[in-house]
């Protein structure tokens, strides 16, 4: 009966939080729908928070094999799944959060504060050169500044 | 970046070039254009001074401690003005294209 041994809920309700947290990172980043909320993530963790409940009334169920042993394990491995899903919900809902407030940012109507620096050439370019540099032989209109964190 | 890249011929064709700006060196900003496939100019603020200008340091977020810049967005005319700004306030939101695209219309040439 090695189906009823195998606590099935349990297990995949553990390896279904660490795939979730992870294709968050590796899948669901690339795509603005499920990057800005992850909506596809928590809905995951639900099912793996179904799972693991099934998995514990398992667990604790009187017929197990090795009952201490059974719930023992069942408990762990609960607790470590939800361990994994609080750390994913810290680090979008309140890592991301932390960023310095820029409020002496430029804002809307200011000048946009002239630069020069090297591009990924090595060649030094100004503001004001990407701003008057034809694009497809056209004059720009204007400049995306995109800045970011960096490569790594 | 990737949506920026995604959306490029978009920008093009509106007359808007996207800048990314970073404090990794061109030589890593060379490696991620080829990995990833960007096209667009990568300009390397190794000291973080430019980053500093637009007020857009974040202090000691980076690998080893070193300041880095925030996610930040500008849109900047050919007279050199501001026209639209995105300071997220959750790392993992940032500007859809189409957004910056909207804006991009109502610019002059």
């Amino acid at each position: 009966m090695n189906t009823k041994r195998l606590n099935w809920p349990l297990w995949l309700g553990f390896l279904l939080p660490l795939g979730a947290f992870l294709s968050y990172f590796f899948i669901f980043i690339w795509f603005p729908f499920t990057r800005d909320f992850p909506w596809a993530n928590l809905l995951l963790f639900v099912i793996a928070v179904v799972l693991l409940f099934m998995g514990l009334r398992r667990g604790f169920a009187s017929d197990r094999p090795h009952p201490i042993r059974s719930k023992i394990v069942s408990s762990i491995v609960s607790l470590l799944s939800l361990v994994v899903i609080a750390l994913f919900v810290f680090t979008i809902f309140i890592g991301g959060r932390w960023l310095p407030a820029s409020k002496g940012a430029p804002q809307v109507g200011q000048r946009a504060p002239e630069f020069s620096l090297p591009d990924s050439s090595g060649k030094t370019v100004s503001l004001n050169e990407l701003l008057t540099t034809p694009i497809n032989g056209n004059a720009p209109k204007g400049v995306l500044l995109v800045f970011y964190r960096g490569y790594w | 970046m990737r949506g920026i890249e995604k959306s490029l011929s978009k920008f093009n064709e509106v007359g808007i070039r996207p800048v990314a700006i970073s404090v990794d060196k061109p030589e890593e900003s060379r490696d991620l254009q080829q990995k990833a496939g960007y096209t667009f100019p990568f300009l390397s603020d190794r000291n973080a001074d430019v980053i500093r200008r637009y007020d857009l340091v974040h202090a000691k977020a980076g690998i080893s401690g070193e300041d880095i810049a925030r996610p930040a967005e500008f849109l900047i005319d050919k007279s050199g003005t501001v026209k639209w700004v995105n300071l997220t306030e959750n790392y993992w939101i940032r500007a859809r294209p189409e957004q910056v695209l909207e804006v991009a219309k109502t610019l002059e040439r």
